[in-house]
């Protein structure tokens, strides 16, 4: 019977086991806490003192400078005054899980490039946004997307893309907290912040 | 001689209950979704150390059953220590019988269950590993936190009032990366938990533009992410401390890499011909290929287990979020588990972490993708997301 057979091995197997140990009168076994075999994480005693972090060293970044980037590195907006109301009337606004700058928002790119020009000093800063219905990390890098897209329409408006810093809150920083269409619609937007020299 | 006999006599003895050995042997043929748990009865066990052994053993794919039903019978006490039995009703032997001391009644009882899961399942046990996730409460952005991975004992690692995502760990070591804005702009941080380096933490790609979505690689010498510094977020690839870097893809729409677990490809999520999809790539740069993961929509945040077989993902509609799994050869096509969305693999490569929506908050959830069945991780309170299980 081939269910025999299979059983064989196992009949086998069992019985060594059994010989082995089955026979014997087996002292129950003590394990101290926390155990040996807790491995590569640690016990909950020593969970309750995980270091937190440190105190930041704004300093301490290794690679603003290093390689050749197309995008202007960090150092280059160091200290500049953030100026969120001059550009406020010019936020604009994207389709569901689009990057693509919409033709109705043409003049709202035409007006922050304008500004732009009228000050050389001035630079820019936008903030891509999403909302909260991609997963996170896919919406961060969607709102990079969202602010890259128009990095790109101002540099075609004659902004220098040097001049230009972006950053993408993903779906953390809405302008609306609502769960509906009418706040997504607000939430899915480019930001633009005016950076004064210091 | 006599002994052995005796033995012999015991396992054909056993074997009579055919219909049980093929119970037994049908368990260990594990199917996405489809498992049966393995039937189980507790008793003698109260309060937090019942709570744990339940908790435990649900989401490695046992069942709570009477002892008329169960094939292994757990029974014990947790008057003073843990101590604990199991009995293997099949073959009438006791399979496991220990005592604990020391620490708590709770981490006691963790201890038993992953003894629990070796005697049984030949597997070691989940019950003493910690998750790394993304907390936020009613107000402020959220920090980075630790916990036990059913959410007891967490503990806050970042205190900068800074949006932060996507923690990752060091395999093997007190050790994460993850981005934070604490410096004004989405930058990666390693943050060393222990020894003389422990809280220490420096920026390993802070780079104008995105940087994150760390994922560290199975042998934890390199680090692949995204940056968007090309002008364009992609995944790059660079060493523990942040040299070397490289750009390994150049898609309109990167996001989310993983590694495999023998560090040769990464997985990530990517769009190809306007359709998203997840696709892998060599990890040192190459051709893109893409994974099938035809029959759901939008794939994202894929997870490669440990053991190589599967690649857990998200699937998206319109309003929804799916726990799907996939063998990662391409044999099949993805199952979908349960809603919900960033799993992260265990290291026994059966059960997930993820977050789901409860109203309009993420609650952690753990679920064993054999049997489906989950559990929410305990006592949170707060938005919980982006776990990662330290393996």
């Amino acid at each position: 019977m081939k269910m025999n057979r299979l059983a064989l091995p196992l009949v086998l197997a069992l019985a060594a086991t059994l010989a082995a140990t089955g026979c014997k009168k087996t002292p129950v076994k003590v394990t101290p806490m926390p155990g040996a075999q807790a491995g590569n994480v640690p016990d909950n005693q020593s969970a309750n003192t995980l270091p937190n972090a440190n105190t930041l060293n704004p300093d301490a970044n290794p690679n603003v400078t290093s390689g050749s980037t197309p995008t202007a590195g960090l150092d280059e907006f160091e200290g500049m005054k953030k100026d969120a109301a001059a550009l406020a009337a010019y936020t604009i606004h994207f389709s569901f899980d689009s990057a693509v700058i919409k033709k109705a928002e043409h003049a709202n790119i035409s007006a922050v490039a304008s500004a732009l020009s009228g000050n050389q000093s001035d630079k820019l800063l936008i903030e891509g946004n999403c909302d909260e219905r991609g997963t996170e990390e896919y919406n961060r890098a969607l709102g990079e997307r969202r602010a890259l897209a128009a990095r790109e329409a101002l540099a075609k408006a004659g902004v220098s893309p040097d001049r230009i810093r972006t950053i993408s809150y993903g779906k953390d920083k809405p302008a609306d907290p609502g769960h509906d269409e009418a706040a997504w619609g607000k939430n899915r937007r480019d930001d633009f912040i005016l950076l004064h020299p210091k | 001689m006599k002994k052995i006999i005796l033995s012999l006599t015991i396992a054909v003895l056993a074997l009579n209950f055919s219909r049980a050995q093929e119970i037994n042997i049908q368990t260990e043929i594990n199917v996405l979704g489809q498992t049966k748990p393995i039937p189980v009865c507790l008793s003698g066990f109260t309060g937090e150390a019942a709570e744990v052994l339940k908790f435990d053993l649900y989401v490695q794919g046992f069942s709570f059953v009477s002892s008329d039903a169960a094939q292994y019978v757990i029974s014990g006490s947790d008057a003073g220590n843990v101590t604990g039995n199991v009995t293997d009703k099949f073959a009438k032997r006791s399979i496991l019988s220990r005592t604990y001391n020391g620490a708590s009644t709770r981490r006691q009882a963790h201890a038993f269950a992953d003894d629990i899961v070796q005697a049984i399942q030949n597997k070691k046990g989940i019950g003493q590993t910690k998750i790394a996730y993304k907390s936020q409460g009613a107000s402020g952005p959220g920090e980075i936190f630790v916990a036990d991975f059913d959410g007891h004992g967490a503990q806050a690692i970042t205190t900068d009032g800074a949006i932060v995502a996507k923690p990752a760990w060091v395999p093997g070591k007190l050790a994460l990366y993850y981005t934070s804005y604490a410096r004004g702009n989405p930058d990666i941080f390693y943050h060393s938990l222990s020894g003389a380096s422990g809280g220490q933490r420096r920026v390993i790609a802070g780079y104008s533009g995105l940087n994150t979505s760390a994922a560290v690689s199975p042998d934890g010498s390199r680090i692949a992410m995204v940056l968007s510094k090309s002008g364009s977020p992609n995944v790059w690839v660079c060493s523990a401390d942040g040299t070397n870097l490289k750009r390994i893809t150049t898609g309109v729409q990167d996001s989310s890499p993983c590694w495999s677990p023998n560090g040769d490809w990464i997985c990530f999520a990517t769009e190809q011909n306007g359709r998203r999809r997840l696709a892998k790539i060599p990890a040192g740069g190459g051709t893109v290929q893409s994974l099938n993961t035809a029959g759901v929509s939008s794939p994202t945040e894929p997870d490669w287990s440990p053991d190589g077989k599967w690649i857990a993902f998200t699937s998206q509609t319109r309003d929804d979020f799916n726990i799907c799994v996939m063998p990662a050869d391409g044999s099949g096509s993805p199952s979908v588990l349960v809603g919900g969305q960033n799993p992260s693999w265990a290291a026994n490569s059966r059960t997930l972490v993820f977050n789901r929506a409860m109203g309009y908050r993420q609650v952690l959830s753990v679920l064993d993708v054999f049997t489906k069945q989950y559990k929410d991780c305990g006592r949170a309170t707060g938005s919980n997301s982006q776990p990662a299980w330290a393996k």
